[in-house]
């Protein structure tokens, strides 16, 4: 039943972005398609927090929104991007009152709320998971352009891990993309950023 | 208590009582030097974790990392993490050579070794033996300390 549900979500998150939305991710780094495919960014989204609540992207608003995409069974990437999100948020000191960042799970099989609680309490008290069923994970995707696919893999803890953007979105407090940052963008930076703009 | 598991427990006594605090966090054995070995703390067993290192071959032949294991992990492989048009994915690497004079980084957003079937959570302070097996060189163990679950780099 998991194999069959995950192959269904997979082929629901491909439809759902469409073969405009893999065609804007597949060249956004290469050439102008980067521009529009960033500028079509519109975050909506009905997903369930780590404390069990259901929230929508209208939750957020009147915050800057630091926002990941990944999953927790992810041993690199996510705790590396997560730490620097903590980071950022104590380098910002009393300030990091008006910024929210947001982990959003793409592996919602795996990630249940109870999971993304415990996970994200590790990082930062201020972080907040979101998951939620598939297609709901698929949609919140599909309106950050965030791209991510099963990879079966057989020797993967239950056989398959996720590949996924890597960036890191900046949203204003009205909930409009702002820019991203690239993987591995200094915390420093980020801060800086920020403290220019809050 | 079987055979095995009895076997299993006195090998994870053993390997973190030997593995005591205050050891150099550099091992030189032939020609290769494998320099701060480190992990992040996992959350529980449910979830891979992820060692780094770096190694330097000091000797004139290329040497090959052909394996990793752990008695802390069940199925320990060495992972490349690559981003391409900002999509990360992560898969097995294979034998990972090192050539005469290089060092290769075990790193975030780059290689890791990966820990599966964690056979018991790994807590920040804590520190587990990791053997790595070289083509040439053989097998050596490292002792690598456990640093907080945001961890991206080894403290010193
Ligand atoms: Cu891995």
């Amino acid at each position: 039943m998991t194999k069959l549900r995950i192959l269904l979500w997979v082929v629901a998150a491909l439809a759902g972005m469409g073969f405009l939305g893999l065609y804007a991710w597949k060249t956004s780094f290469q050439d102008d398609a980067r521009q529009s495919a960033l500028a079509a960014i519109r975050p909506d989204y009905t997903l369930t927090a780590h404390t069990g609540e259901t929230v929508t992207e209208r939750n957020y608003l009147g915050k800057w929104q630091l926002v990941f995409f990944g999953f927790t069974h992810c041993p690199d990437i996510c705790p590396t991007t997560l730490a620097e999100v903590a980071t950022v948020m104590d380098g910002l000191g009393e300030a990091a009152r008006n910024v929210q960042p947001l982990f959003i799970s793409i592996d919602p099989e795996r990630d249940r709320p109870a999971a993304m609680a415990e996970y994200v309490a590790a990082f930062h008290p201020a972080l907040i998971g979101l998951t939620g069923e598939p297609e709901a994970v698929a949609e919140a995707a599909q309106s950050f352009y965030a791209y991510y696919e099963m990879q079966p893999q057989s020797d993967a803890p239950d056989g398959y891990t996720m590949s996924h953007s890597s960036a890191l979105y900046l949203l204003d407090p009205n909930g409009r993309f702002v820019h991203l940052f690239s993987y591995g963008t200094p915390a420093a930076e980020i801060v800086e950023d920020l403290k220019e703009k809050l | 208590m079987n055979t095995a598991s009895k076997a299993l427990s006195i090998a994870l006594l053993a390997g973190f009582f030997f593995a005591g605090p205050g050891k150099a966090e550099s091992t030189q054995f032939g020609d290769l030097k494998v320099e701060t070995p480190w992990a992040r703390a996992s959350i529980g067993t449910a979830r891979p974790a992820a060692a780094y290192m770096t190694i330097r071959n000091g000797g004139s032949a290329t040497d090959q990392l052909v394996g990793v294991e752990s008695p802390v992990s069940g199925m320990a492989e060495i992972h490349k993490v690559k981003t391409k048009d900002g999509v990360v994915s992560m898969s097995p690497a294979g034998p990972l050579p090192i050539g005469p004079g290089e060092t290769v980084a075990l790193a975030p957003g780059g290689l890791h070794v990966m820990l599966m079937k964690l056979r018991q959570p790994l807590e920040k302070g804590a520190r587990f033996p990791l053997t790595l097996t070289f083509e040439r060189a053989g097998k050596v163990t490292v002792d690598v300390p456990i640093h907080g679950v945001g961890a991206i780099a080894p403290e010193k």
